[in-house]
């Protein structure tokens, strides 16, 4: 088993596997995001959940940066061992005659996606570490006491246009990410067998639908100022 | 017609490589790639310099010898063919045409456009067979029950020519089409199964020591593949290896 990590094959069922974690994560936050439109009171409370669990705190986060570390950990990796499979280059390469732009330049949308990550990061997750494991205060309330923070905290991250037009910029390489990423790693896994016309139809509803989403809630709060 | 070459010259293997221009006329469109070659060929010749080695056996698109990049794809512009069923007809008068060797560090140059691929040849050598007695008592293959599809889908596979058309189209130099084919060529018909474990991780073994990348998926290979060798090969042949990987 070992021996099969370390082939070729192995490495894409790992990268596979770490992206598929990563599209059921990226589904959840997509769900709780969108109670900020819906529901402001319910986003709260998920939130608050989420931010205080303990089984999701000290289990599932950890796993979750593993996963993403990972990921683009092995995505660097293959890229090398790739570009090293061929020394010497063509004068002429026709590319775009045989596959899809997203299919050729999956490292640079994905290294705007850890970009994004690392904004995204500094937005919110590190704040968020702070209140709770260094002030120490995990009531999840606002300063005044009135009520839940996290609504009012992401509610006033949207106000700066710059910050909602690199979000959505962000999406936008994570839309090109997932056009190809989605059927390619059900491919890797040898799932697409008999069924590719409906995995691509499956991907593009999910890698348009989702990024689309997220744009969509930034706006939202963009403009609801 | 009246063409501008752009030509990759090289020695051998040791020497530096370069491309080099040439002029030939009175090319006509019926003619194929390979005897537009000829004749460019001749003219060198006939003015003692050394002509362009490239690889052809057949001339009919069976032994996938002829391994040219033309204008930035394995065997050309067309579709569905190798360098040598490609006819000038695809071309237009006055065209600058590029032609390169095959690109990857395991298909090293040999000389101009003639690249090794016996890589292939070892990857085939590590499992693409089955073990049977030729005693004379071997049973008739016809014996065994095959459905239909997988028979089709069998043959299907079994029609790529190594020709590592896949590999040089491929941003990644992989030649996981050719190897999923072989896999799955054996995998889909009963005399394959009882090796398939072994075979599987064999023949991967050996595309990884041979220097093969890895496959991002892009689909580049199927394309570029003078016999529609089909990804799913490749999806197959990831099975097959989680399947051994699994039962070990
Ligand atoms: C953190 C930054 C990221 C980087 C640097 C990155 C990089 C890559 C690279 C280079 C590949 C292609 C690997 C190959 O050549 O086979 C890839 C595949 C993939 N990525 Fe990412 N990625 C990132 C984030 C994400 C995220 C957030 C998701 C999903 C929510 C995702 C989903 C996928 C999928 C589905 C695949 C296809 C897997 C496969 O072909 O088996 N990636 N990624
Ligand atoms: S899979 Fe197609 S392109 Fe690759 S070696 Fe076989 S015939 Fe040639
Ligand atoms: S020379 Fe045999 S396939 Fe072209």
């Amino acid at each position: 088993m070992s021996g099969f990590f370390k082939s070729s094959i192995g490495r894409k069922v790992a990268m596979a596997l770490s992206a598929f974690f990563l599209m059921i994560f990226l589904l959840q936050h997509f769900i709780i995001n969108s109670l900020s439109v819906c529901s402001p009171d319910s986003f709260n409370e998920v939130s608050h959940f989420m931010g205080t669990n303990w089984l999701i705190q000290y289990l599932l986060q950890p796993v979750l940066i593993f996963g993403v570390v990972f990921h683009f950990v092995m995505g660097f990796v293959l890229e090398l061992k790739n570009k090293g499979a061929r020394d010497v280059k063509y004068v002429q390469n026709k590319g775009a005659a045989n596959s899809s732009w997203m299919s050729r330049n999956m490292i640079w949308s994905g290294l705007a996606i850890l970009a994004f990550i690392v904004l995204h990061f500094i937005d919110f997750w590190f704040p968020e570490i702070n209140t709770k494991y260094i002030v120490g205060d995990t009531s999840g309330l606002l300063h005044n006491g009135e009520g839940f923070r996290y609504y009012e905290e992401l509610h006033h991250k949207f106000e700066s246009p710059l910050r909602v037009g690199a979000y959505v910029l962000a999406f936008v390489f994570l839309a090109l990410h997932l056009m190809h990423g989605f059927t390619s790693a059900f491919q890797s896994i040898g799932a697409t067998v008999g069924r590719k016309k409906i995995m691509k139809k499956l991907g593009m509803a999910y890698s348009v639908l989702i990024p689309l989403g997220f744009i969509i809630i930034a706006l939202y709060h963009h403009f609801n100022h | 017609m009246k063409l501008t070459l752009k030509i990759w010259r090289q020695k051998d293997a040791g020497t530096k490589g370069k491309m080099v221009d040439y002029q030939v006329k009175d090319i006509s469109e019926h003619m194929s790639f390979l005897e537009m070659m000829d004749v460019l060929n001749e003219q060198l010749v006939g003015k003692g310099e050394d002509p362009v080695a490239f690889d052809h056996d057949c001339r009919e698109g069976i032994c996938g010898m002829c391994s040219m990049y033309i204008n930035g794809e394995a065997h050309g512009p067309d579709r569905g063919i190798t360098t040598c069923q490609l006819h000038m007809r695809m071309f237009n008068d006055g065209d600058t045409i590029t032609i390169e060797p095959f690109r990857a560090k395991a298909f090293p140059v040999i000389k101009d456009l003639v690249v090794d691929r016996t890589a292939f040849d070892r990857i085939q050598q590590a499992g693409a067979f089955i073990s049977v007695n030729t005693s004379g008592n071997t049973q008739d293959a016809n014996a065994i029950p095959i459905s239909k599809h997988a028979a089709d889908e069998a043959m299907d596979a079994a029609t790529c020519i190594g020709c590592g058309a896949c590999v040089a189209s491929c941003k990644n130099s992989s030649a996981m089409l050719f190897v999923g084919a072989k896999v799955s060529q054996y995998a889909l018909l009963p005399q394959g199964q009882v090796e398939a474990a072994d075979r599987v991780r064999n023949m991967v073994a050996q595309m990884d020591l041979e220097g093969f990348g890895n496959c991002t998926n892009t689909g580049a290979c199927e394309v570029e593949c003078p016999k529609g060798i089909s990804l799913e090969n490749i999806a197959r042949m990831n099975r097959e290896l989680m399947k051994a990987a699994v039962n070990n």
